[in-house]
Formats: structure tokens, sequence, C-alpha cells
């Protein structure tokens, strides 16, 4: 019977079928983060029950980190914040599981590091109190977010008690035009789909706009795949995938052989059934920016903002914004690259592109934050660190920073941001702040013209 | 680490009829303040709960003088969605909700919810409109009021016996080892 990719690793991993109709899958990978894994190891470690397998669980400090150059081991964002970095050490340290602490060279928000570290990869269940975990269906993993109870059961039952999700795959034919991002193509898919859309689904994406992705571009993709309340999301690993992850630090080595043998056979059979099988046109796709509080309230930069619901209304509402605005003549006053979804050297490399050589326009704060110690080592040996300085942005420490508002310094109320982030809640990135979301090049653009632009608006530089 | 057991509830539901209510308006980050489970409810709606100088906002349904002390809450489609925090489910136990009634959920809300003893009861949008004030769920005959609701078989054993799931799982613990020796042999690089 043919199969997807997803029944494949579900099969893989399934331990046993319960008589209440869930199936108890195997977990290989918990990653936990200082702001919700702590309360999952405190709680181990206060019930006297055990990590039963401590070499599969690492533990980063991403949430509450402070993002100044100056940091040190406690130093947090958010008044308070300390508290959860030392009892995340603490625990981490007495449950012996892998620490990748705040001044680590590997240290950064986990979706950054893991695939990184080579610790996200094909086939393997991995799970993460953090929603954005669905990022590393990029590698071909099952991969997925849960609460920290949940965590705290994978860790110390090394399974999870899942009722199996139906399935969409999302095929993506043609190809992309060169102005659009990742990011463009993942705001397309939940303006089109809803903020609801995906149903609980594990989606697949596939295709042949999607087997010319990178990997961090995949990454970006499957990180928003839960705004539109997918189980999760997962692309089919591939010749980019495993030249991705040869040599990583915790890839396979000695039976690096044997790995790749078994990641050939994880794709879906040519008649697999799914319970929902869409297409889209990747020719209907443009930059896209989102103008309300829910990711799917998004548009093209040249359209205008919609009429209608309570919803939209109650958005436009907060977000300072009437219908028939037109986006790319709407003016910022913050600009932020940085996020999971948003924050890798190919992020960096693009919204530098843009800099070079231009100055944020006046009046805008703008910041940059890379995702990872890694990314951001390797930003300044190519020089991108300068050119972002030279242009007028801050340039931090890794962690999630400004993604989200955790007490502490943020953008002022009412306060317009253009940012590379995820999510344009109202207060996300702090009380009364208005965030529209956008590609790391509309961003810089944007920076700079100090309104939402395309890169293809600026005039050229000498 | 048992839960209270979820058998029937009769309680004052409040109104938040809207569209994809995030875990961040549920408990804003800044008002995760403890690495613990407890002590959350102060934060709960933070951003729409209080006006300046943490004084009651008059106009949020919670502070509503008919819907004082509700034990359920009402709401539209998608609640719960974004962030995995367990947080907010515990924020609202801290303030004594015992279920939630909404047209579809985030799904990691969903599940946090089963696991600390608050019951999600999914309905549509015209039977939700339908519920005024005091509401009557039962859990074994799995109605709201007289209006039948879905539930998995596993979450509806969960909150009925409030039952703590890692000693459930335990239970399955050779299951769990065989697994893993079958595994280790199948992929000893995984």
């Amino acid at each position: 019977m043919p199969r997807t990719l997803f029944d494949k690793i579900w099969e893989q991993h399934r331990v046993t079928t319960l008589d209440t109709g869930e199936d108890l899958i195997a977990i290989d990978r918990v990653f936990l983060h200082e702001r919700t894994g702590s309360v999952a190891l405190k709680s181990i470690v206060g019930s006297g029950r055990k990590v039963r397998r401590p070499d599969r669980v690492f533990c980063t400090m991403d949430h509450v980190v402070s993002n100044a150059a100056d940091r040190d081991r406690n130093s947090a964002r958010a008044p308070g914040g300390d508290i959860f970095i030392t009892a995340t050490r603490a625990a981490a340290r007495e449950t012996g599981i892998h620490l990748i602490d705040v001044l680590d060279a590997d240290q950064g928000i986990i979706h950054v590091i893991s695939p990184e570290l080579g610790i996200a990869q094909p086939g393997l269940t991995l799970v993460c109190p953090d929603s954005h975990t669905c990022s590393q269906g990029a590698l071909g993993a099952l991969a997925t977010g849960i609460g920290s109870t949940d965590a705290e059961h994978a860790m110390v039952t090394g399974t999870l008690r899942i009722r199996k999700p139906p399935q969409m795959r999302i095929t993506v034919s043609g190809k992309l035009a060169k102005s659009v991002t990742a990011k463009d193509l993942a705001l397309h898919i939940i303006k089109t789909f809803g903020a609801a859309g995906a149903k609980r689904c594990m989606v697949e994406y596939a295709g042949p706009a999607i087997e010319a992705l990178s990997i961090e571009e995949r990454l970006t993709l499957c990180n928003m795949a839960v705004e539109f309340a997918a189980f999760s999301a997962v692309i089919a690993p591939d010749e980019t995938t495993f030249d991705y992850l040869k040599g990583k630090r915790f890839a396979p080595d000695a039976r690096w052989d044997a790995a790749l043998s078994h990641w050939k056979t994880l794709y879906s059979d040519d008649d697999a059934g799914f319970d929902y099988d869409y297409e889209i046109d990747s020719a209907d796709i443009r930059p896209t920016v989102t103008w309300g509080t829910s990711p799917a309230q998004a548009a093209g930069l040249e359209d205008v903002i919609p009429a209608g619901t309570d919803s939209n209304q109650r958005a436009m509402e907060y977000m300072g914004l009437k219908p028939g605005t037109v986006l790319n003549s709407i003016g910022i006053e913050g600009a932020f690259i940085g996020s999971c979804t948003n924050s890798r050297i190919s992020d960096l490399r693009l919204a530098a592109d843009i800099l070079r050589n231009r100055k944020v326009a006046d009046g805008v704060r703008a910041i940059c934050v890379p995702g990872s110690t890694a990314v951001r080592r390797q930003a300044g040996e190519e020089g991108l660190d300068a050119i972002f300085k030279a242009a007028g942005f801050e340039w931090g420490t890794a962690g999630c920073a400004l993604c989200f508002y955790a007490g502490g310094e943020t953008f002022a109320p009412g306060t317009r941001v253009i940012s590379s982030t995820n999510r344009n809640f109202e207060g996300r990135q702090g009380p009364g702040v208005r965030t529209h979301l956008a590609s790391p090049a509309i961003v810089a653009a944007s920076a700079v013209a100090g309104r939402i632009c395309a890169p293809g608006e600026l005039p050229d530089v000498a | 680490m048992s839960r209270e057991p979820f058998i029937i509830h009769s309680g004052i539901a409040a109104p938040l009829i809207l569209d994809n209510v995030d875990t961040d308006q549920i408990i804003p980050s800044r008002e995760m303040k403890t690495v613990s489970k407890s002590g959350l409810g102060d934060g709960l709606f933070a951003g729409q709960r209080y006006i300046a100088g943490r004084e009651p906002n008059p106009d949020f349904v919670l502070n509503r003088p008919d819907f004082r002390g509700a034990t359920i809450l009402l709401s539209g489609e998608n609640f719960g969605c974004g962030s995995s925090r367990e947080h907010a489910v515990w924020a609202l136990g801290d303030c004594g909700f015992r279920a939630i009634i909404a047209e579809s959920f985030g799904e990691i809300f969903y599940n946090n919810c089963v696991r600390n003893g608050i019951l999600p009861v999914q309905l549509s949008q015209e039977n939700i409109a339908g519920l005024h004030r005091m509401v009557t769920i039962n859990l074994p005959e799995q109605t709201v009021n007289n209006i039948a609701f879905d539930i998995c078989e596993g979450d509806k054993a969960m909150l009925v016996g409030g039952l703590d799931i890692i000693g459930l799982t335990l239970q399955n613990e050779a299951d769990i080892d065989a697994f893993e020796t079958r595994d280790a042999g199948r992929r000893p690089w995984a």
C-alpha cells in the first residue's frame, strides 16, 4: 500500500496503539529552552522521576537572554528573566542533558541551532515546548511543538501519546520569481488558506518550487506552518538536505552511509493518499506583507487593505489603518530582522545587499539580531555586521529578541514596526506595538525608505 | 499528580466571541514571571483585563459583574493558537476556569488543556451563540446543556479520571523498552 512520508516516519516510531485510539510514538530528540523547558525540567526534578535518555535531550537559552554585546551568562532582557536562565542551567546539570549555555559558541535560537548542529535529521521525531518546532520539518524530520507537560512526558517516557493527525499536501508548481522569498511564499499560503486553514493536518510541502529551495529557505517556510494551524510541516529530504547535514557536529559520522540509505527511503509514494491535496502556482506569488493582527491578514505590497469582517475591523483599529490604504504607502518607525523565521546567514546576506551604501531613514529605529552565535560570527567574517552598523542598524547578540515582548525594553506603544518575525498578534512585540510581517529584504528596504517598500523601489546607490 | 476529575460541571459562561484568540493574549510573555505552574492567574488576559495602573478595565468581559466567577469561557475559531506556552492553561486554571467552549482550538493549547484538567469543547458558532450565562457540561454524556459534542476517547478518559498522563504512559514501560531495543538495531545512528 502506498504511504506518505509522514506515514513512514509515524510507523517507524509507533511503539503501540493504545485502547483509546491514540498511538504511543517514540521521540528521538527533545529540545528545551529556558522559558518553557525550565518548568518541565524543574517538575521532573521535583517529582523524583528521571529523564529516560539524557543524551537525547538538548537545551539552550534563547527566549529571555539579553541581546546586548556585553551580556554575561545570567543577563536577561526582561526584568526578573535571570531566574529562568539560572533555574534552567541548574536543572539541566542535575538531569545530565546537553546544555548549550548563553556564552557557548553554539548558542542561539533553538530552531536555528538544531539544524546548524545537525541535531534535526531526516526521519527523526523531535519535539520542543515551542510552537515553531515545525521549522525543523524542513530537514524531513517529524518535528512538532508541544506544551511543557508533554515535554516532561517525552523526557520521562521517551514517547508522546498522539492521535495521528490528518494529512495535507501543498504542491507549489513552477518557479518562484526572483523577488519572491520563502517568507513571501509562507505568507501567501497562510493568506490563501486562513489562520485555521491547515485544520490540524501534517502538511507536506512538495513540488518543483519547494525542491529548488535551500535548507534555510525551507526552514523559513516550515517555520510558519503553525500560523495556519498545521500539526506540523515536512519536506522530503533530498540531496540538498544530505549535503547540508554532512559533517555537522551531531550528524551521523561513522554510520553516515547507513543513515543515508535510510533517509533516501523517506518520500511519499506516488499513489499515496492525502486527506487534502492542493496546488499553488508560483506565478501567483508576489512579495507579501501583513496589515492586520493575524498572519493571514496579508496582501501584496501594492495591494490595498480590504474592508470586510468584524475581525478585520478590530485588527485595523489596533493597527491604526483604514481599508483602501495601499500597503507600500504606510510609514514605519521600527524595523527588526531576527527570529527563528528569518535570522540565518542567507537572510542577513540578503538584507546586507540592500543596506550596502544606504542609510536607515530618519526616525526609524532598526535592529538586527542574528539567530545564533555562529551566524553572528559568520556575518562578522563576511563584513555584514559593518554594513548593518554603517546603515544605522543596531547589532545584537543571538536570541529571540524583539520577536516577542518579555517585559523590558521594546518599541514605544503605537510604534509601527516592519519585522522579519512570525507573529503580528496584538501586543506581541510590546503593548500597542503594530507589527507588519515581511521578508528580511522588505524589512531592509522599508527601513531605508521609512515606509513599507520593496527593494526594487529604492533608488540606485552610487 | 492527579487532577480534579471532570464529570458534570455547571457554571457561568463568559463570552469572548472572537476568532484567533492567541496564547499571547491569554497570558502575555511579560506576565510569565516565575518558573512555576502556579500563581499565573494575575496575568490572565492582562493586556485587556487591566487599564493603566493595573486597575480593572470595566469593559472587559471577565470584569463585568454578570460574569464574575465565570468558570467557562466561550470563544470563536482557533482559540489558543500561537505560542505553545502552557502558562495560558495554568493561568486559566488559576482563575477557576474548568472548560473552554470554542469553534476550534490551537492544537498545542488543546492538548495542554487536557493535561491540566480543563475541558476544551468544540461546538458550532450557532450553538455557542445559543449559550447564555449558566451552562452545564456533562462530560460522560458529552453534552453542553442538551447539545452533543465530540471528544476523543483518550482525552475524555484523562479528564473524567483526573489522570496523570506520565503515570499512565509508564504503565507501558515494557512496550517502550522493547521498542527501543528493536529500534537500536534498525536505526543505530538515530
